[in-house]
């Protein structure tokens, strides 16, 4: 019988990636020098089961790979090794190597560095085969046995005995993948047992009856062949023995430091009583959501809460649609606690369905540690990454798409932000820097604050380079602080003196200002020189529903969202003053906003054109605020958005539709998209009347 | 006024159905005609959704006029062409017998649901492919570019569309970019 391993190869993939990322995090967090044996654990579960994974699988260049991974693992993990940083840095340099071997296997046809990998792989080697070498070479001389294996390598194979306990099978292991793989090892030798097979009318299909008995002759280690049966090693009696008495099997002998050997990692066997191997447990994998993946994993209580309220949704329509069977007006009471029933459904229904796309921010947080790690490392800076509210819920796709803003944000404080420990210290400060991330809801946002507390940013310097490069044209255009902080963000903009690879060239900050405003974001700057910046990110909750004010036009009505509008008020025909006889503006107080009639921008016909008898709501987009002049303001609220585009086209202005409760279609506007295109309009008839 | 067009298309969903159990012949489709300034166009039946009534669309800003605005389909949001005024004919008030017919375009390997406007559906039939005849040259006209080809029918001429030409969101693109230009 043969399985199709196809169907599960996405799932191996995507838990291999999984393991990588805990791998990833476990060891940034390894403290050199000191084996928290936790942790190390860890890492080598998650090596143990990509391993076991690939060779049931057949991908074995990874299987291969991890093999000698999990050895230097299963080292480190028994006490024989220090945790040094070169191993941290090596072992997450194979980190590396993996996620990219098995990306390769997800885009088929992709290829990865092979070159790279078997770098990694020899420099893996060249650590593991220090001691080994230290070992073989001069067993006699130094009276030492080995030190990197559980047992000598000298014998000339292994007698296994193994017998499935019946209900094996029913675990899903199937023996002939075991046996392929110790195949692999060398050649093998097997007998089977059927003593205890049962005849063939009391035979059970699913319960496992035979025993083998393997004569493995191949220059292995114990463990590699425990290995193999570790994942059923408590569903079988399992029995291995050295077939010829070269080597020593005892398991607990004195281990005798070897002769230091000129390698160079330098990585030493510690001289230590050997630990037991510690039973191999099944990992137990931690369900998550990769980020890239297009499927998306729901926690069966969010699945559980949605079929309740299916389930009342049902009821009450059930009982809705009796009381419409023989409806007289004694009834209507009835009716109206019915709907307002279904109401409550529906809404608890749509948050519930919401929260299904909700993950939290880690999975955007967590690639942080490690990205710091590297560019301080890179940078030689030293930098504390603290992170907050990691729990904070968000849109799915939200998160995706803020991924690399808050990855450029990450570098830029890093590089532009924190100074150097020297530069630090002469200031005053602690040497080692900090980072701040944080996530935290306010209204129906999301607020993400990537702080730090390096040197903040230079005024002078903005406003001076920002005249060089010819963005403004004198430093007298700009007043406040805000709109100094805001030239960051323009195109073409960069005050790195030396472009580095981490940052510099200019380009970036306003591809990521760009993003946020596409998600329907903003960015806010915060900084003070010399003690540090805050960049500081809204986003909405989700992209699926906004809070909207209705607004009407004559007889059609549009959707202002709610997020943009600053204020609405009634027309003082005194505070309108007329810009070089076109454009109209308004006196706010101490501000001038442009009058946008939406009527003639969106050609309309309203109820009056005189400005006193509508309404001018006051909304803010792209930074600038303007006045739209609208008939009424009807209602506010929630709309979910539906996109123009999938049956038509993008459409200037209007950023999607809604479906209002009368089943009509209504327009929601996009008000930096307004703004533009009320500006284009302008200057094309201001151009005619020229011509 | 509603009642009207959908007995309307409840003759023609039963004459639909007749002429299924007809057709049967290789090279033979099905085309679903309907009248437009007295004249009968076809479209492959296999591209309509459905038919219904014209009811209210929702202006879009700053489009063509033949754009008539967007319906809600049942939750989608679906934009209605008027086909009158697409072709530069003679405005007519929409009337009892006015539908939209919703039609699937591919359009750029994307699948869109749009609806057109017409003064009525008229019937179904099975022409084969050599019943078609191409079209002569029109000239410079576009709307020479929307015609897959010309079926006479009880000696009368039915004009087939090809609608993916017809609403093609580059055509709708070029045409708003013309309009604006204006």
């Amino acid at each position: 019988m043969s399985i199709d391993l196809s169907q599960f190869k996405q799932t191996f993939i995507e838990e291999s990636l999984e393991g990588l990322d805990i791998m990833e995090s476990t060891l940034l967090n390894l403290d050199v020098g000191e084996a928290d044996l936790e942790a190390i654990n860890t890492i080598f579960r998650a090596a143990h089961s990509i391993k076991g994974g690939s060779g049931t699988f057949g991908f074995n260049d990874i299987a291969s790979f991890t093999h000698v991974l999990e050895t230097l693992l299963d080292q480190t993990r028994a006490g024989e090794r220090d945790v040094t940083a070169p191993a941290i840095e090596l072992l997450l340099a194979s980190v590396d190597c993996l996620r990219e071997m098995i990306n390769a296997l997800q885009d088929e046809g992709a290829t990865y560095d092979e070159e790279q990998v078997a770098s990694v792989q020899e420099k893996l080697e060249i650590m593991l085969n220090g001691d080994k070498e230290s070992n073989t070479e001069s067993p006699a001389a130094a009276g030492s046995t080995a030190a990197s294996e559980k047992n000598p390598t000298t014998t000339s194979g292994w007698l296994i005995k193994f017998a499935p306990h019946p209900d094996m099978l029913r675990t899903g292991n199937d023996p002939v993948l075991m046996f392929r793989e110790l195949e692999g090892l060398g050649s093998l030798a097997v007998d089977v047992d059927t003593k205890v097979l049962p005849g063939f009318e009391n035979l059970l299909a699913e319960d496992a009856y035979l025993s083998w008995e393997i004569r493995l002759t191949a220059d292995v280690a114990k463990d590699q062949v425990e290995e193999i049966f570790s994942w059923v090693d408590d569903e079988c009696e399992l029995e291995i023995t050295a077939l010829a008495p070269a080597g020593d099997t005892a398991e607990d002998e004195v281990v005798v430091e070897p002769e230091p050997q000129p390698v160079n990692t330098d990585v030493k066997a510690t001289p230590e009583k050997k630990a037991a191997p510690a039973a191999t447990k099944k990992v137990a994998k931690k369900r998550s959501t990769s980020t890239e993946a297009t499927s998306i994993r729901v926690g069966t209580d969010k699945v559980d809460a949605l079929i309740n309220l299916v389930g009342e949704l049902v009821i009450t329509q059930s009982m809705l649609s009796q009381l419409g069977e023989e409806f007289d007006m004694g009834k209507i009471e009835k009716l109206r606690n019915g709907l307002a029933q279904l109401e409550r459904n529906t809404r608890e229904m749509q948050e519930n369905v919401l929260r299904i796309r909700m993950l939290p921010i880690s999975f955007s947080f967590n690639r942080f540690p490690r990205l710091v790690h590297d560019l301080t490392q890179k940078m030689g800076k030293k930098v504390d990454l603290k992170m907050s509210g990691e729990q904070t819920e968000l849109d799915k796709t939200v998160m995706e798409k803020i991924g690399d803003p808050l990855v450029h944000l990450v570098r830029n404080a890093l590089d532009h932000g924190i100074e150097s420990p020297e530069e630090r210290i002469a200031a005053g400060k602690d040497p080692v820097g900090t980072l701040l991330l944080n996530a935290y809801h306010k209204g129906g946002n999301i607020i993400i604050e990537i702080s730090d507390d390096g040197a903040g940013i230079n005024k002078q310097r903005v406003l001076d380079k920002a005249v060089q490069s010819g963005i403004i044209n004198s430093p007298d255009d700009i007043s406040d602080d805000a709109q100094v902080f805001d030239l960051i963000f323009a195109a073409g903009f960069s005050t790195a003196d030396v472009v580095s690879d981490v940052s510099g060239r200019g380009v970036g900050m306003d591809v990521v200002k760009k993003n946020i405003k596409a998600l329907g974001g903003a960015i806010e700057i915060t900084s003070q020189e010399g003690k540090g910046s805050t960049f500081s990110i809204r986003l909405p909750l989700t992209l699926a529903i906004l809070d909207g004010q209705l607004v009407r036009v004559g007889e059609e009505v549009y959707i202002i969202p709610l997020i943009s509008i600053v204020e609405s008020l009634q027309i003082d025909k005194k505070s309108v003053n007329r810009l070089a006889g076109c454009s109209e503006v308004y006196r706010l107080r101490d501000d001038y906003i442009s009058i946008i009639r939406l009527y003639s921008l969106f050609g309309a016909k309203p109820d009056s054109v005189d400005l006193e008898k509508g309404l001018l709501v006051v909304v803010e987009g792209d930074g600038q605020k303007v006045g739209l002049f609208v008939d009424d303001l009807l209602g506010q609220q929630q709309v979910v958005i539906k996109s123009l585009e999938s049956n038509f086209k993008q459409v200037d202005g209007v950023s999607g539709a809604t479906i209002l409760g009368d089943g009509t279609v209504a327009l929601i506007m996009d008000i930096g998209g307004l703004i533009d295109l009320s500006n284009t309009l302008q200057r094309d008839s201001s151009d005619g009347a020229v011509a | 006024m509603a009642q009207l067009p959908e007995e309307h298309f409840m003759d023609t969903a039963q004459r639909l159905d007749s002429d299924s159990i007809i057709a049967n012949g290789s090279g033979h489709e099905q085309y679903l005609t309907f009248m437009l300034a007295g004249e009968e166009y076809g479209v492959d039946i296999l591209r309509v959704q459905e038919i219904k009534g014209w009811d209210s669309a929702t202006r879009i800003p700053n489009t063509p006029d033949y754009v008539q605005g967007v319906i809600n389909l049942r939750g989608t949001i679906v934009p209605i062409i008027d086909l009158r005024m697409r072709f530069n004919l003679e405005k007519l008030e929409y009337g009892p017998t006015t539908v939209v017919v919703v039609l699937k375009v591919e359009s750029e390997n994307k699948h869109r649901t749009m609806g057109i406007v017409v003064d009525g559906v008229s019937d179904v039939y099975s022409i084969s492919a050599d019943e078609l005849k191409s079209a002569p040259e029109f000239g410079d006209d576009v709307n020479a570019e929307f015609v897959k080809g010309l079926a006479t029918i009880d000696e009368k001429m039915v004009i087939i569309l090809n609608i993916d030409k017809l609403l093609n969101s580059r055509e709708l693109n070029v045409l708003d970019s013309a309009a604006n230009e204006r």
